[in-house]
């Protein structure tokens, strides 16, 4: 008894959290940190925009993001697509709040955050970010932003 | 490669598909266990997991010899370590059944089982790596080491 009772609950369980994760994976979320300086990781900005994404060995999706990526750079102009290992770069995986790999972090010229991905960007969502006309219209707003 | 700092170095690859198969063969294993509350059920799945950790999953290489040659060839490879990695998860959850079941508290061995039964599920349904995600948790939990 006790064992079907588990069975039944770990179904649930896993139905409910693979909606959840298929909802949310790769989807662009409002940025969570500001002010970071990307000089500390050597990262050389772009005109239009910067993709800086968060790899590690441990991660079969990040080659996936890797194309996606290089493709939005091939696609709209200005825009640098940067890899990053997390693995050796823990200081910045932690004051960045990089939970998971790949993220992607999406910054305007100025290196300030505009918005980030966890797991497989969307190459349409990304795009359409970076094609909004004005800087100020390619920030995705988050009150709960965390200032530096 | 313009633009990048370190690159991740290409370590050994396996078919994408064959953690796949593996973790559906897991899952319909612990569903088994589940049913019967067997200790051997669970014991047997913990030395599969173990020998997944080491690198010669058995589900894996029942794949390899008689999946995958009906499939063709493999479409992605991925890193061998995340899949290795998820293994061990997977073991010290069936220890843990396998403590419950064995010394008589099937409650524990039930919820032990149910959470790899978790895992493996979405391991198997939409390639979601539980073990995976957690592993960088792990490393930013570490101690910062000042050089």
């Amino acid at each position: 008894m006790t064992g079907l009772i588990a069975l039944l609950a770990a179904l649930a369980v896993a139905a409910v959290l693979a909606v959840l994760w298929r909802r949310r994976e790769g989807r662009l979320r409002p940025a969570a940190v500001s002010g970071y300086d990307w000089s500390t990781l050597g990262v050389g900005l772009g005109e239009r925009a910067t993709l800086v994404q968060f790899s590690s060995a441990f991660c079969a999706p990040c080659r996936t993001t890797r194309a996606v990526l290089a493709r939005v750079e091939e696609r709209v102009e200005g825009v640098v697509h940067v890899d990053v290992d997390a693995e050796s770069h823990l200081a910045a995986v932690r004051e960045l709040g990089i939970a998971s790999t790949p993220t992607t972090l999406v910054l305007d010229p100025a290196g300030r955050e505009l918005a980030r991905a966890t797991g497989v960007p969307r190459l349409a969502e990304v795009v359409a970010l970076l094609e909004r006309p004005t800087p100020a219209d390619r920030k995705l707003d988050n009150p709960d932003r965390i200032s530096r | 490669m313009p633009g990048t700092i370190s690159t991740v170095p290409l370590p050994r690859q396996v078919d994408v598909r064959a953690p796949r198969f593996g973790a559906w063969v897991t899952a319909a294993v612990l569903v088994v266990a589940l049913l019967t509350g067997s200790v051997w059920v669970v014991a047997a799945q913990a030395l599969v997991f173990a020998a997944g950790a080491v690198g010669y999953a058995p589900y894996g290489l029942l794949f390899k010899r008689f999946v995958a040659p009906r499939l063709g060839a493999p479409t992605e490879t991925e890193d061998a370590r995340p899949p290795r990695f998820a293994q061990a998860v997977g073991l010290l959850f069936a220890v843990v059944a396998a403590i419950g079941y064995g010394t008589g508290i099937p409650v524990l061995g039930a919820v032990a089982t149910a959470f790899a039964l978790v895992a493996a599920l979405l391991n198997a349904s939409i390639g979601l790596c539980l073990g995976c995600e957690l592993y960088l948790y792990w490393l930013r939990a570490r101690p910062v080491r000042t050089p």
